[in-house]
């Protein structure tokens, strides 16, 4: 078929194009702006060329906090993938069990973020939080205030109580979508538990495991509202994140260029990973 | 390879059925000789699946037994029945080659990798998949799938039975009758006993040497091609098989003699009829001749399809088919005479023989 070419399409386009601009180019420029500029006040500015980028690049506060957000994202990604899989393949398929689960499995996605972190930072609370007395009355010394590695787990805790329903979600779309003759041809083919769920199950969730990933991946990379509400970056810098760090220097050290650079860096570097995910696994795809 | 016997199976897929209509299938009694080919023909909706998966135990019935060579299997797993079937929609499994997807039910089953290799070819070979075999499964036409469904119900070599269910729906007419003659040679060959479900009655009578008829939940008639042709059991039968089916009459039964509308038919029998039962007369269009003798018709049609000519017509304000010769004439006044040999005499649609 002939390709015509047909101008108006642009005009329809139009006005997602301001939308956007508003929304995402112009506050980029400005940060961006920020980035190659110095100032000390009275709207003047000064061009400063990448030095913001060499500085913060040769930071080791940055390269800790991006270490941190990457260790971190891997973590959650290994516990809550392969659990969100589990749960969606122990769901219910019928009966009243399904909308229940489904409600249930909703629920913690519908709970704001920082409502989300003050409930953990309550509830692990030493002195009145209810898993803080627990642990201390069984003996274990349990103190997110103080230990660090006790703040990454209840970090990690507190995110995979939040957001492995997500990946169950997607993973259960995915499920369902498979015909019942697909389990009957795998049991007349003596198929074993583990072969349904490696030439049938998984190839069918590979799409939607592809679309929970990067989900799960950009979020927890951003990660801020959480660590900053339960340890507030502590103790110490053990949870400072990049965001973290980025809301420290631009807010509270008022390092309107240094933080400028860093949100550019912070900003590539999720697109990167996410381009190079999104890559591997697509053409892993195609191949297989 | 084995006797199948279904012992008064019934299966509702409602938990709890109320009325015989909950059912599914109503009542099955059946046996299944070794070695036999079946055909299993029936309206869609008429529990042909529901049977098979029965029988291979995807299903557990609501009710009766199922025997394998005389033992219970009725509890016993799909797995462990050693049943092939093949399913109406192609199941293919995407990430593996076409040779893995063949191999998938041989390797499940721990057969040594040299007769895999064998058996696979072996089918690859029939299907006419040659230049498929390393080629990802997920890249074929659905009829080629089809073709893989098939073989892995075709690859195993000590199977009790093969199930088809209406497997051939979704290929083209030629490569249908290709396959269908490669599944009899099988057939010749190994002696599986095979159940081959089918709404074409063509295919069914040219694929079984016993065609088993389903109605409604219910099996109303086993017999061959030729029974089910000559002497339908039952007025479904009559209508289902043959092209155009039966032709059935309401009539009044008096000794010999059956009265359709003004016209009285002699027979060559005296059905034994209870009172009250509605009664029909079933005559095939192949067995009514047109001529200037006999009862007169009304001809509303010629349908001319090459063979022969199907005449529709109105006989004692009844639409009928007949059937005739291609050279065959067609009087002005017409008039029609029913081989009397042919007739059937039904009451509540079931068949009243001589011996009733
Ligand atoms: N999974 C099911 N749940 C409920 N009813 C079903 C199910 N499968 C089939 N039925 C019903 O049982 C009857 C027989 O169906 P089926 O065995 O598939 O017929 P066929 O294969 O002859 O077309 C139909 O009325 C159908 O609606
Ligand atoms: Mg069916």
């Amino acid at each position: 078929m002939e390709k015509t070419w047909n101008n108006k399409a642009w005009f329809m386009v139009l006005p997602v194009l301001v939308l956007v601009a508003f929304s995402a180019v112009i506050p980029l420029m400005t940060v961006v702006n920020y980035s190659v500029q110095d100032t000390f006040g009275n709207n003047e500015f000064f061009w400063a060329g990448t030095d913001w980028f060499q500085d913060v690049l040769e930071s080791n506060r940055f390269w800790d906090a991006l270490i941190r957000n990457l260790i971190f994202s891997a973590i959650i990604l290994a516990i809550e993938i392969p659990l969100g899989i589990v749960i969606a393949l122990n769901m219910p398929k019928k009966g009243i069990g399904v909308p229940i689960c489904l409600v249930l499995m909703a629920l913690p996605l519908l709970i704001p973020w920082n409502v989300v972190g003050t409930i953990w930072q309550v509830f692990g609370r030493v002195d009145i939080g209810l898993l803080g007395r627990t642990l201390a009355s069984l003996g274990i010394h349990y103190n997110y205030v103080q230990n660090p590695l006790d703040a990454w787990v209840t970090l990690i805790v507190m995110d995979v109580w939040h957001w492995t329903s997500l990946v169950v979600l997607l993973c259960y779309a995915g499920l369902v979508s498979i015909p019942d003759a697909y389990y009957q041809a795998a049991k007349i083919d003596g198929a074993s538990r583990w072969s349904v769920f490696r030439y049938i199950q998984l190839p069918k969730m590979k799409r939607v495991l592809l679309i929970a990933f990067l989900l799960r991946f950009m979020d927890s990379f951003m990660i801020y509202t959480e660590p900053f509400v339960v340890t507030g970056g502590g103790p110490g810098n053990s949870t400072t994140f990049l965001s973290i760090d980025l809301v420290k220097m631009a807010i509270g050290q008022f390092d309107l260029g240094p933080a400028a650079a860093l949100s550019i860096i912070y900003f590539l570097i999720i697109l990167l990973l996410s381009w190079i995910f999104y890559t591997v696994m697509t053409t892993s795809d195609a191949q297989g | 390879m084995a006797r199948i016997n279904l012992d008064h199976i019934r299966h509702a897929y409602g938990a709890k059925p109320k009325s015989e209509t909950d059912y599914a299938l109503k009542e099955v009694n059946h046996e299944w000789n070794d070695g036999g080919a079946y055909a299993l023909l029936g309206p869609s909706g008429c529990g042909k699946t529901t049977l098979l998966n029965i029988i291979s135990g995807l299903i557990n019935p609501s009710e009766g037994r199922i025997l394998f060579d005389g033992t219970d299997v009725t509890h016993l797993s799909t797995q462990h029945r050693n049943i092939a079937q093949v399913f109406q929609f192609p199941v293919i499994y995407d990430t593996m080659t076409v040779y893995d997807n063949l191999a998938f039910p041989l390797r499940n089953r721990h057969v040594p990798e040299a007769e895999v290799d064998r058996r696979v070819k072996e089918i690859i070979e029939m299907t006419g998949l040659g230049g498929w075999a390393k080629k990802t499964a997920r890249r074929l036409t659905a009829d080629q799938k089809q073709k893989i469904s098939l073989g892995r119900g075709l690859v195993r070599s000590d199977v009790s039975a093969i199930l088809f269910d209406e497997p051939l729906t979704v290929i083209d007419p030629e490569m249908k009758w290709v396959l269908r003659s490669q599944i009899k040679r099988l057939h010749k060959q190994f002696g599986f006993t095979m159940v081959y479900v089918t709404h074409d009655q063509t295919e069914a009578l040219t694929f079984a040497d016993k065609v088993v008829v389903m109605y409604d939940g219910q099996i109303v008639q086993i017999g061959t091609p030729a029974e089910l042709f000559e002497r339908p059991r039952h007025t479904f039968v009559g209508y289902f098989i043959g092209s155009p089916g039966m032709n059935v009459l309401p009539a009044d039964i008096a000794g010999d003699r059956a009265a359709v509308g003004g016209e009285s038919i002699a027979l060559n029998f005296q059905p034994k009829v209870a009172a009250g039962a509605r009664i029909e007369l079933g005559i095939r269009p192949e067995f009514i001749s047109i001529g200037r003798e006999g009862m007169p018709v009304a001809i509303t049609k010629v349908e001319d399809i090459g063979r022969h000519k199907i005449v529709r017509a109105r006989f004692a304000d009844r639409p009928i088919s007949i059937i005739v010769d291609e050279d065959g004439e067609i009087p002005a006044e017409p008039r029609v005479t029913f081989d009397q040999k042919a007739i059937n005499i039904y009451a509540d649609s079931w068949r009243v023989g001589e011996e009733a």
